[in-house]
């Protein structure tokens, strides 16, 4: 079905059944601005899915052109279509019609940076053997520009038989034949001589005559990248610059998120009021008070700190820091068997484990991907820190540690924050002197120009995120939150009232489980967040939030902070810090690394693993400090 | 190692701050290779040594306008024309 339907738009013979949008695939290297040329297109008309059975993204979306509306697929960047890796494969598989359930494209858009065509033309040999109604999109024609480069473009077109746009998805200029091509008519080019495409010098020798016959002119180098290269790689302030970066992200993720968060939180005990008093004392008003706006929205509340640190990621990532901090990073990865390669999954762990954990793709070597997804869940996820700043802001006082740079809190955190990352150091060495030992893969990195990021792309990773953020609250957190309200308010009593909450299922159950969880310093109520985060971290906020809310009813409002003063010593406090340091309380990451080890044997000794670290941590903790 | 310190480079590892070399051949496996291959490392591609990095390894290598890490593990078995 798909290959009749190709066939038909490949003849050029226009009669494509209305009932279906065309499909044109993206491709090019790593760093030719494919996402963003992506997200031009597209606009916010995208879905993030997973292809069947890899763990490669799906990226779609729609473009809303005059005439038509296309569908666009954004493929992984590669540098060539020899499926090796799990991302050429897919790449591969999805141009030439392989992947079930989904159709050939129609057409592809070859996208490369027209400043670096040296390297990036090499892919237009096999691309362009597929076959397919191509178009070259040579991007970043502002920087060729300023940096006064010069390409024949009709002539370049004519030397890789396809049509050539040189444009910039960054500032809009030149899209028109891009949006032109897309929904056109799409024909055959007539075919030239292409070389044997498993053949790397005979693609790299055509693509160079073919450059050469466009009187292709590479730009300058950037003559800022050098220059922010000697400091940011020099032996001295190389190290304190990525010290400093650091540093500098923690502060402002407690210094700026504290009013953005006040706001949230006042917003949703304003709004919970609201309700409260508009509707009538019955069981829906405590679902919704208690149940919903007590547990979602107590969650809710570390949505400005999550995009804090998103907006971090995003500017050294599309900065070009990132890079240059992996390879200063490489030296110590190296100290404890693992490579450069495995910093970025490792970093980006900070913010989430499972995108960390698909990101290891990158890493050719089997055994340290594997070492790296396993230690990937003891980085400070973001789901960790609703956690973490609830109990440091209930028992930490606010107070300065080293001037006004570094306040008490932020200390803490960032101690919790260096907890996780020696854990994981801990468990790398072991893994990878024991069970993982391997003959080292050549480590190759390379490093983008600098670049100044865009608001644009910063908008659209940061409305990605909360857009994850809010669905998990939205299901996840909400549905445990209501099975919690149930369980904590029944059995009603004789005379048909709620009971009070230690008389509750949830009650019983967490009085049951008291003994486990008290050699950690935790009373019945921290029991039942322990399990209710199992399904994620940020619940026990809002499973605290619940009962609490409910308790609240017979003994006046609490505020989640003092009722945990209340419940808590200092000993438990901590305790509780170093549990969520450790355990994998995430299904979510269970569920990633089952897929990525092939198995159920890895994510269960993970989560043994880390569950024993927790709990022997957290006693020791309490053990020492009670 | 030769016993006398030649001047001339023979892999990328020997290559000083600034200096550069035409690639002769990679000793790496089929698979290594072809990567390298793919960032540009092919027999007579010009490489520069760019800089080293703060802790003296990996290097940064400028090949075909871009630049690249590599350790220099790997910078050893990359062999480079003799030039005399």
């Amino acid at each position: 079905m798909s290959a009749s339907a190709t066939a038909t738009s490949a003849d050029g013979n226009n009669a494509e059944p209305p009932s279906r949008k065309r499909l044109i695939a993206l491709i090019g290297p790593p760093n030719a601005g494919k996402s963003t040329l992506f997200n031009r297109l597209t606009g916010l008309r995208q879905k993030v899915a997973n292809y069947p059975g890899v763990t490669v993204e799906k990226k779609t979306g729609v473009a809303r052109l005059t005439g038509a509306e296309v569908e666009v697929v954004d493929l992984p960047g590669v540098y060539s279509l020899a499926p090796r890796s799990e991302d050429e494969q897919i790449s591969h598989d999805v141009l030439s019609g392989g992947v079930e359930g989904m159709r050939r494209p129609d057409g592809v858009v070859l996208v490369l940076d027209s400043t670096n065509l040296s390297r990036h033309l090499t892919l237009a040999a096999p691309v362009i053997a597929l076959g397919l109604p191509t178009l070259v999109v040579l991007n970043m024609s502002d920087e060729l520009r300023l940096r006064k480069g010069e390409i024949d473009v009709d002539e370049l077109s004519k030397r890789v038989g396809a049509p050539v746009a040189l444009a910039s998805a960054k500032t809009g200029e030149g899209l028109q034949p891009v949006e032109s091509f897309l929904v056109g008519r799409l024909g055959t080019p007539p075919p030239v001589q292409l070389p044997v495409i498993q053949d790397v010098p005979a693609c790299h020798a055509w693509a160079r005559e073919a450059r050469e016959k466009a009187g292709y002119h590479p730009p300058a180098p950037p003559e800022w990248t050098r220059r922010l290269d000697a400091v940011f790689l020099h032996p001295l302030w190389g190290p304190l610059v990525f010290l400093a970066v650091v540093l500098v992200v923690f502060q402002t993720m407690f210094a700026w998120a504290t009013p953005l968060m006040d706001g949230v939180e006042q917003a949703v005990t304003m709004s919970g009021g609201w309700i409260e008093s508009a509707l009538p004392d019955t069981w829906v008003r405590s679902l919704l008070v208690d149940g919903v706006w007590g547990g979602v929205g107590s969650v809710l509340v570390f949505l400005p700190q999550i995009l804090i640190l998103f907006l971090f990621i995003g500017l050294l990532e599309d900065s070009g820091y990132l890079a240059r901090a992996a390879l200063i990073a490489d030296r110590t990865m190296e100290k404890v068997g693992l490579q450069g390669k495995s910093f970025i999954p490792l970093l980006s762990a900070h913010a989430c484990a499972v995108p960390a954990i698909l990101a290891t793709r990158t890493i050719e070597n089997q055994r340290d991907r594997m070492a790296t997804i396993l230690i990937a869940p003891f980085m400070t996820c973001s789901a960790r820190l609703p956690v973490y700043t609830l109990v440091i802001a209930a028992f930490i006082p606010e107070q300065p540690v080293v001037g006004n740079l570094l306040g008490a809190r932020s200390a803490t955190l960032l101690g919790l924050y260096a907890l996780g990352f020696l854990a994981a150091v801990a468990t790398a060495k072991a893994l990878k002197s024991s069970v993982l030992k391997s003959k080292g893969t050549p480590f190759m990195m390379e490093l983008p120009p600098y670049r100044m990021p865009t608001v644009r792309a910063l908008v659209y990773r940061l409305l990605d995120r909360a857009k994850v953020f809010l669905k998990r609250a939205g299901t996840v957190i909400l549905a445990t939150t209501i099975i919690l309200w149930a369980l904590a308010s029944y059995p009603t009593t004789a005379a048909g009232e709620p009971p009070a909450i230690e008389d509750s299922i949830a009650g019983t159950i967490g009085r049951t489980i008291e003994p486990l969880v008290e050699p950690l310093g935790f009373n019945w109520k921290i029991g039942i967040g322990l399990i209710t985060s199992l399904a994620a971290r940020e619940v026990i906020v809002g499973t605290l939030g619940t009962i609490y809310g409910m308790e609240g009813d017979d003994e006046g409002s609490l505020g989640l902070q003092d009722a945990l003063r209340s419940e808590l010593d200092l000993g438990g406090a901590v305790a509780l810090l170093i549990f969520f340091a450790f355990a994998m309380q995430c299904m979510s990451t269970v569920a990633v690394v089952r897929r990525e080890t092939g198995g159920w044997t890895w994510p269960i000794l993970q989560f043994c693993y880390m569950t024993a670290l927790a709990y022997l941590g957290a006693w020791a903790a309490n053990t020492v400090l009670s | 190692m030769s016993l006398a310190p030649s001047v001339a480079p023979h892999t990328l590892a020997d290559l000083k701050p600034g200096q550069s070399g035409l690639v002769e051949r990679l000793e790496l496996d089929e698979g290594d290779a072809r990567r390298l291959m793919e960032l540009g490392f092919l027999p007579g591609a010009t490489v520069q040594l760019s800089r080293r990095t703060p802790f003296g390894d990996p290097s940064v290598y400028r090949i075909d306008d871009a630049d690249i890490g590599l350790r220099r593990e790997t910078a050893a078995k990359i062999h480079l024309r003799d030039q005399t």
